[in-house]
């Protein structure tokens, strides 16, 4: 068969623009979104620029711990495990002195030092994690939360390595069969085996207009607010207290304060 | 053909193992999935307030994609919020919107998804009704 350049450049001009029509009507024929449906937030929805953290350390007794964790952990479905390096965690209790190792006072009162403090997820300005996250399971929202996408978390654990604050946890075991008892509250999904899971802030507590479980339930010893408005509650706790932060100096910058009352 | 017998009992056993799905279903029709929707949720509403958030049609062909889109707006974008095209409001969740009406799982969803051997993963984290259970 003889063709010469002319036929030749004719039928692949004609084959491209055919083709090219072929992908945007097969394109169309797969477009199934109703047209008149659309979304938007519930209007009663907390927005904030940078949601943070203000924990009254002079307000946390044993029994405050005890019912925020508790309250956290029931509300989230999150496992309690026996075994310490399969633990999950979003809130929990640490001794001062090992959340604060930078705090190298050698004559630091007893009772302070061995006392124990609230810690969770610092929902950081600069989060190491989302910077190290492969697939955006892991990303900042507009709020500033560092949110979880559990659908898209493929486990890999390098937002557990980045995380200077050990605010992460691996499920190695499915979380349903490590506790039977899990599914405490029906209207939050549990997590399945091989995602990291960690403190979301509350996110869902927040599109309904209500502040976080923990800081509801711990009678004013955490106070949850906009870091970014200068008239919010925590910026005033802030302007007079005295606070310290987790780890300032590794340029996260953590959204969660403690205060001394 | 050297040892031919051999060879041609072989095939014989061979395609005769192979085809065994074949002469095993023939004949047999697997009843066509019937998705139940008379949950007591549902027939709790007035006869007119009984359908779905979009047309029965849309939700049979583009149900997933739908659930696809919502788990991306309310997880990464913060809307929790489906305006319907008749204009009414519904909460985007699976477990708590979906689920309250069409809380029989078992007749609802896995009637088709074992039909068609589709087996999403939706319920390795998301809690599934009760009811189904007992």
């Amino acid at each position: 068969m003889s063709m010469d350049r002319r036929t030749f450049l004719k039928i692949a001009g004609i084959s491209t623009v055919l083709g090219v029509g072929g992908i945007s009507a097969g394109a169309g024929l797969s477009k199934n979104v109703v047209e008149a449906s659309s979304i938007t937030r519930n209007s009663e929805a907390l927005i904030g620029k940078r949601w943070g953290m203000v924990v009254d350390l002079s307000k946390f007794d044993d029994e405050t711990m005890k019912r925020v964790v508790e309250a956290c952990h029931r509300e989230h479905n999150v496992p309690s495990v026996d075994y310490e390096k399969h633990e999950i965690k979003w809130l929990w209790p640490e001794k001062f002195e090992h959340a604060f190792p930078e705090q190298e006072d050698e004559y630091l009162a007893e009772d302070i030092k061995h006392s124990y403090v609230p810690l969770l997820c610092n929902h950081c300005d600069n989060p190491p994690c989302v910077r190290v996250c492969p697939t955006q399971a892991t990303f900042k929202r507009e709020d500033g939360i560092v949110m979880m996408d559990m659908h898209r978390c493929i486990g890999c654990r390098f937002c557990m390595a980045a995380c200077p604050f050990g605010a992460r946890s691996f499920n190695y075991k499915d979380p349903r069969k490590l506790d039977p008892k899990l599914e405490k509250n029906p209207e939050f999904p549990t997590r399945m085996r091989g995602v990291v899971e960690k403190c979301t802030l509350c996110y869902e507590r927040l599109a309904k207009g209500l502040e976080p479980t923990c800081v509801k339930e711990s009678n004013g010893a955490l106070i949850f607010g906009d870091l970014d408005d200068p008239n919010s509650e925590v910026r005033k706790i802030l302007d007079e207290h005295y606070s310290i932060r987790r780890k300032p100096e590794l340029g996260t910058k953590p959204s969660v304060y403690y205060i001394f009352g | 053909m050297y040892d031919g017998w051999k060879i041609i009992l072989g095939v014989i056993i061979f395609i005769g193992l192979m085809a065994f799905p074949i002469y095993y279903g023939f004949g047999k029709a697997t009843p066509p999935p019937d998705p139940k929707v008379d949950t007591p949720e549902i027939m709790k509403l007035p006869e007119s307030e009984r359908k779905c958030i979009e047309p029965k049609d849309f939700m049979k062909t583009a149900h997933m994609k739908m659930l696809d889109d919502w788990r991306d707006w309310v997880v990464r974008d913060g809307m929790t919020v489906f305006i319907a095209s008749d204009g009414k409001q519904y909460t985007m969740s699976l477990q708590n919107t979906c689920m309250n009406c069409h809380s029989n799982k078992k007749e609802f969803c896995d009637e088709c998804h074992n039909y068609t051997a589709v087996s999403p993963y939706c319920w390795d984290c998301h809690i599934e009704p009760k009811e189904n259970e007992l």
